[in-house]
């Protein structure tokens, strides 16, 4: 392994850092073929094994072969790292395994946040050596640092609030004192990229900088309502993908540059079809422009709430023909996923149609809604997108709304002055009856009226979601 | 100007790599179906914990003989690292053979 294979703009290389790069190769590769396995239903989970095989090979070759940058020194403490890997392995896989299907949310911005926070200290432990390097070195270095910890606090954060033991503060003052944080950031980032000073003489200055950067990720997320948790758990998964490839740059390793820069790329546009299907900007969520704007919409008239008995809903679902079901957050809250799979299959079994109409926003995460009626063991037939449901909703016996609000508002359609117009929506306004399953009369996270509250055609059920689904099964039961 | 075309051509191989990378992960993640975009983001999560490999190398070559801050830290990436890599993948399998047991 050590033998000399021949020299590299001046630099011998031996035949263990060929085999090293290979391994890098090839490990990008099934980092890019595993994400394209995984965009796909049938081949998701392969997919998922292969990308995970190439993170296993790239770790084992750098633990055998990595040398320190032609000094030819192996990696000495190889029972520390491998105990510190045990360690991270076990709470990983045990946190994994055990974790509720409803915390998915939580648990995606956790693991978001150590990747980010790995980022963020190998930044700043690299620094002192990165800076003797050229300009390049350190503005990789800097990024690295800056996005890490931004990754690392935002989503810790992001976590708290899904959690909620973090609730959404929003103060008109903090959008400028946002703006002053990001200002500051890159300020001093380039501060320390252009100034002539040794590196010794600039660790103040990195350690100012991690520390407003964490500040500035703790303030970025904390006005962003819950509604808009889908874009920005998407982006800073984006951001730690960022900065593993920005670390990939101090070690001109080329397996996390690429692996990296796919998963920052693959993200971003996640993070955009999210934006897209809330019809409003990435810049708008960031910005946070929800609330308060809905004071002209709240003044117009409102007419009654009617509400329905759950006799009445259930004789009323049972002579449908097809029944669409919206689920929203309140259904994740209230953990009411396998019940509600109980109540379709139980009307299904009276020769109803039931399908469940899915916004892409919906919920807290990408995919949220799926995620956890696929645990309830819902068959993805059964799965429609918003797109695919609205023309047919005019035929729909009765649109059960289960914990969502404003993905089902009609201002988005008819009222220009809420903050939600434009937004595309499920039609359950077309219905012929609608039921809404609400814990009391609480607006949306937008903090917006809905007028499909005061439709004609709309009934109230008002109760935790679990507990109402679960009298109904029980009342269609005895009928 | 000069300056601008000084730095791509020294950096020309990584940039490379940059701009080619952004090109695929957009190609291989537009049009994926909104039923995976959970696991997807947990997988390309588990993914951005490829900085394990700095982790890895940073400890590496960490000077043992005495205590550090460093040293401390360096190790606390290198768990938080693989807290990401093990649990990101961990957690998408089990998502996806939910998803996978539905279809029978």
């Amino acid at each position: 392994m050590d033998k000399v294979l021949g020299t590299f703009n001046g630099m011998p290389y031996t035949v263990g850092e060929s085999i090293l790069e290979l391994s890098y190769l090839i490990a990008a590769l099934l980092f890019v073929y595993g994400l394209k396995l995984l965009s796909h239903p049938e081949t998701a989970r392969r997919g998922n094994l292969w990308a995970a095989g190439g993170m296993g090979l790239a770790m084992i070759t750098t633990l055998l072969l990595h040398k320190a940058n032609g000094e030819g020194i192996s990696l000495t403490n190889i029972w520390i790292i491998l105990a510190a890997i045990g360690v991270g392995a076990a709470i990983g896989w045990m946190v994994a395994r055990k974790v509720k299907m409803t915390a998915m949310p939580q648990l995606v911005s956790i693991y978001n946040a150590t990747g980010g926070g790995a980022s963020m200290l190998v930044a700043l432990l690299e620094y002192p050596a990165a800076a003797a390097g050229d300009v390049g070195s350190i503005l990789v270095t800097v990024l690295g640092l800056i996005i890490g910890a931004i990754a690392f606090s935002g989503s810790l954060i992001a976590f708290g609030k899904l959690d909620g033991r973090v609730g959404d503060i929003m103060k008109p003052f903090m959008t400028y004192l946002n703006l002053v944080l990001l200002v500051a950031t890159i300020a001093l980032g380039i501060f320390i990229i252009v100034s002539p000073n040794p590196p010794t003489e600039m660790l103040w200055a990195i350690y100012a900088l991690t520390a407003i950067s964490l500040v500035y990720g703790v303030m970025f997320v904390m006005p962003i309502g819950g509604a808009d948790m889908p874009v920005v758990i998407s982006l800073l998964n984006s951001f730690t993908g960022i900065a593993a490839a920005m670390a990939g740059f101090i070690y001109g390793n080329q397996a996390m540059i690429l692996g990296g820069i796919f998963v920052g790329a693959a993200g971003m546009i996640l993070t955009i079809l999210m934006c897209k299907a809330m019809n409003r900007s990435l810049i708008n969520v960031i910005i946070g422009a929800f609330g308060g704007g809905g004071a002209a919409a709240a003044d117009r008239e409102q007419g009654n709430i009617k509400e329905i008995s759950l006799s009445d809903a259930a004789v009323l679902m049972s002579y449908s023909r097809k029944i669409v079901v919206i689920p929203g957050y309140g259904l994740a809250v209230a953990q009411a996923q396998h019940i509600a799979h109980e109540l379709d299959n139980l009307l299904e079994g009276k020769g109803v149609e039931v399908k469940y109409a899915i916004h892409p926003v919906a919920g807290r995460m990408p995919g949220h809604m799926n995620v956890l009626l696929a645990e309830a063991d819902v068959p993805y037939e059964k799965l429609v997108e918003m797109d695919d449901i609205n023309p047919d909703m005019p035929n729909v016996d009765v649109a059960i709304v289960v914990g969502a609000n404003d993905v089902v508002n009609p201002a988005a359609y008819d009222d220009p002055s809420s903050p939600i117009y434009g937004m595309p929506i499920i039609n359950a306004h077309e219905a012929k009856n609608i039921i809404i399953m609400k814990r009391g009369m609480g607006k949306g996270y937008a903090g917006i009226e809905n007028e499909l509250f005061f439709n004609d055609k709309t009934r109230m059920l008002f109760g935790d979601a679990k507990n109402s689904i679960t009298k109904l099964v029980n009342e269609i039961k005895n009928m | 100007m000069e300056q601008v075309l000084q730095f791509f051509f020294e950096y020309k191989e990584a940039i490379f790599i940059i701009a080619l990378s952004i090109f695929l992960g957009i190609e291989v993640i537009s049009n994926v179906p909104a039923v995976l975009h959970t696991p997807l983001m947990s997988g390309a999560n588990a993914i951005s914990g490829v900085i394990i490999i700095g982790g890895i190398i940073l400890v590496g070559h960490a000077d043992l003989s005495r205590f550090s801050v460093d040293l401390v830290l360096g190790i606390l990436a290198l768990i938080f690292g693989t807290l990401n890599v093990v649990g990101g993948f961990a957690v998408t399998d089990r998502m996806l053979e939910m998803f996978k047991k539905k279809k029978k």
